[in-house]
């Protein structure tokens, strides 16, 4: 049986977007004490059995995973000749994979550490999976140069080990910088969001009732005992790291720009990359934790935590960045114009109305035109049409990385050099098997972890504030007096249930749960 | 409307002490006015081996009880020096000179003249230099905040206690060492009553 009640999973959707003036809005729902809280979380992993869309979902992504190792099977036995890849077009899918899932990532440490250090208290209801979403981008992503370097078996010449031939990898180049930036960005990510999962951990090896969730869950929460001696140097360790990672991010897609940037080749010889990658990177993540967040809070019964309120300043914030990709779009044009360089001219006419037209119409009209519906509230408030708007983003901005890479290829400075390319069932493959690998450890996150920071967003209910109202209204007195039996109220009406949890009397903990109550 | 259809956990527990030696009083609190207060009231006494458990950071909980600023920024900002050195170095020797040195094996750097630039060119050594002075900071960070907190640490006397499982769900717990010299049983009990906790109980090891 699932835990999670059917009542959760309606489509019907509290409305907590209004902005009312001398009132914080409510970032948890329906919720006026910390341990509905615990429980609405930890539910998810405490089911015996996962949602019957959890298991279609994991079965196809299983057999995408299955069809990607084959797929890197055949190249490394056949080399990368399986490729579609020729001289000029010497990177295609494999870069083009890379970039996107690296800009996949991004969002998740934007949300993680820029939002945190801007005190955006929205960021916790959806930050534990965005930064889940990073590393298993990056997973994605890292796995593409891997596999691209022809003879995989010296891949290891990317880092700089010591070696019988005296030989180092060449630290003026940008594709070594990259894979700094990549690893580093992978490790940074990974230890954020371990940190941040280690109170959560403890809090389901508590909650564990085998001895092999106790021992699964008590190994990796290392013992935590929620001590505010810890929790003060675990608040500055972790505003440390979010002040690390915020020009961190800023930095690897940067990085990966300067693949192209630092280049000859005209359509990649331009200064705005760094900036523009950034914008783009963004974009195409928060469109990925949309498209994730929406089916995730529905399966899971979490649209209490991550409430319309949190989509819709997601859908603002791919809006922002739309419109910044725009710019640098129609900025691109107008630098290629202006400088008069021959080559430029030519490489921007080419990748309109050249042989990849048709690539660059679908980067236009998913990047730039369709995001701008989201000016409407009617349309960042609709969870169907957000979701469509956001895998037409996702389309988009991988577009974007084959128009920017293979048009710029295809038609350089001689013409005597130009070709084309089309890609085989093997890149292809590749493509849609690393949807798949990233689709199966997202899976296997949301069943096994706590899928939102529960003690994170228990700090940003009003009842976490010692000076809450509450508290002295009722007296701070123990005992549970005045517990009006908040899980007895019925009714899902939006803005009744705001006002409740805005000036709620009840307090926030002391209701007594009998069943739960542990016999002294 | 969300309610609980699953009852909350009893759980056996995990590990069990002898039994035996007193280790300290664990006092629950319901909320963290509470606890805030408790811990203000406690520090006052003049304890000093003891601490409060709470399944959030409580704002103001720090000043309550006096602890000192962590050290932590320093040991970050040491291992970020470390960073930016050591990739300059890897940088500079590897690919600016011809030296040997022994570093677990003979490595010889290979002086790379490439794209014009000089062999000591900084400037395209700093990406690098970057990144490897973010990752030591974080490492750190990480490695250090855990160090400092005694963690890992998958036993301690707290978890012998039922009562305890819910410091990291909704209860707030003032804990205090017996071996603090102001201890005494009967006093300290009486304190922590007297703050209103909502059960006093005795943790043995």
């Amino acid at each position: 049986m699932s835990a999670i009640p059917r009542g959760d999973l309606g489509f019907v959707e509290n409305d907590n977007t209004a902005e009312v003036p001398g009132q914080r809005a409510p970032l948890v729902l329906n919720m006026d004490r910390f341990g509905e809280v615990t429980h609405q979380v930890a539910r998810v992993s405490e089911a015996a059995r996962p949602p019957l869309a959890w298991t279609i979902a994991f079965l196809i992504s299983l057999a995408l995973v299955g069809f990607l190792g084959f797929c890197i099977t055949y190249l490394f036995f056949a080399g990368v000749g399986v490729w579609n890849l020729n001289n000029p077009i010497m990177w295609a899918f494999d870069i083009t994979n890379f970039v996107f899932w690296v800009g996949i990532g991004h969002a998740g440490t934007l949300i993680s550490a820029i939002l945190f250090l801007f005190r955006q208290k929205w960021r916790t209801g959806i930050n534990r999976f965005a930064e889940a979403m990073t590393i298993f981008a990056v997973i994605c992503a890292g796995m593409f140069p891997g596999i691209h370097v022809g003879r995989v078996w010296l891949a290891y010449w990317l880092f700089p080990i010591p070696n019988s031939m005296e030989m180092w990898p060449q630290f003026r180049s940008p594709l070594l910088w990259d894979v700094f930036a990549v690893s580093t960005y992978f490790t940074v990510s990974l230890i954020f969001w371990y940190i941040g999962l280690v109170p959560d951990l403890a809090t389901l090896r508590d909650r564990a009732k085998g001895t092999v969730r106790q021992l699964g869950y008590g190994l990796f929460a290392l013992g935590w005992r929620g001590s505010n001696r810890h929790w003060h140097r675990y608040e500055v360790a972790y505003l440390l790291l979010a002040a690390l990672s915020t020009p961190l991010v800023l930095s690897v897609h940067s990085v990966v720009s300067f693949d192209f940037a630092v280049s000859q080749i005209p359509g990649w010889h331009t200064t705005i990359f760094p900036p523009y990658f950034v914008a783009g990177a963004i974009f195409s993540g928060f469109a990925m934790v949309t498209t994730l967040a929406v089916p995730a809070r529905q399966l899971f019964g979490l649209k209490d935590l991550i409430t319309l309120r949190h989509l819709d300043n997601m859908n603002k914030i791919i809006l922002v960045t739309g419109c910044m990709v725009g710019y640098a779009y129609a900025m691109e044009f107008f630098i290629a114009w202006y400088s008069g360089a021959m080559y430029e001219k030519f490489a921007f006419m080419n990748r309109a109305f050249g042989q990849y037209w048709w690539a660059y119409l679908i980067m236009v009209s998913c990047n730039v035109i369709t995001p701008q519906l989201f000016w409407f509230k009617k349309i960042r408030t609709s969870i169907p049409l957000m979701f469509m708007l956001c895998l037409v983003v996702n389309i988009g901005m991988w577009f974007e990385r084959y128009v920017i890479i293979v048009s710029s290829l295809a038609n350089d400075f001689l013409p005597s050099a130009w070709d084309k390319y089309a890609p085989t069932w093997v890149e292809i493959g590749t493509m849609f098997g690393s949807f798949g690998l990233f689709g199966m450890l997202f899976l296997l996150f949301c069943r096994w972890l706590p899928m939102v920071a529960i003690a994170e967003i228990k700090a940003t209910m009003p009842q976490a504030d010692p000076h809450w109202e509450g508290y002295h209204q009722g007296g701070t007195s123990a005992g549970p007096a005045g517990h009006g039996g908040h899980g007895g109220q019925g009714g899902h009406g939006g803005h009744a249930s705001i006002a409740r949890s805005a000036h709620a009397a009840p307090s926030a903990v002391d209701a007594p749960r009998s069943p739960g109550e542990p016999q002294p | 409307m969300t309610t609980l259809t699953t009852p909350p956990p009893t759980v056996p527990l995990r590990g069990t002490g002898t039994g035996t030696r007193l280790w300290g009083l664990s006092a629950e609190f319901d909320n963290p006015a509470q606890i805030l207060q408790a811990a203000e009231r406690v520090r006052e006494a003049g304890y000093s081996l003891w601490d409060c458990h709470t399944p959030f950071p409580v704002h103001g909980l720090d000043a309550a009880m006096g602890i000192k600023r962590t050290i932590l920024p320093v040991l970050v900002f040491m291992g970020g020096l470390t960073g930016a050195t050591l990739a300059l170095v890897l940088q500079i020797f590897t690919n600016g000179t011809s030296l040997s040195i022994w570093a677990l094996v003979w490595v010889t750097g290979y002086p790379f003249l490439i794209s014009g630039k000089p062999l000591w060119s900084i400037p395209a050594f700093i990406p690098v230099m970057f990144e490897l002075t973010v990752l030591l900071s974080a490492l750190t960070a990480a490695f250090g905040m855990f160090l400092l907190n005694g963690l890992p640490r998958h036993w301690h006397p707290l978890f012998t206690n039922r009562r305890f499982l819910r410091a990291s769900d909704d209860r707030f717990f003032i804990s205090i060492d017996a071996r603090d010299p102001n201890f005494l049983r009967t006093r300290t009990e009486a304190l922590l009553k007297s703050l209103g906790a909502r059960t006093v109980e005795a943790i043995e090891e």
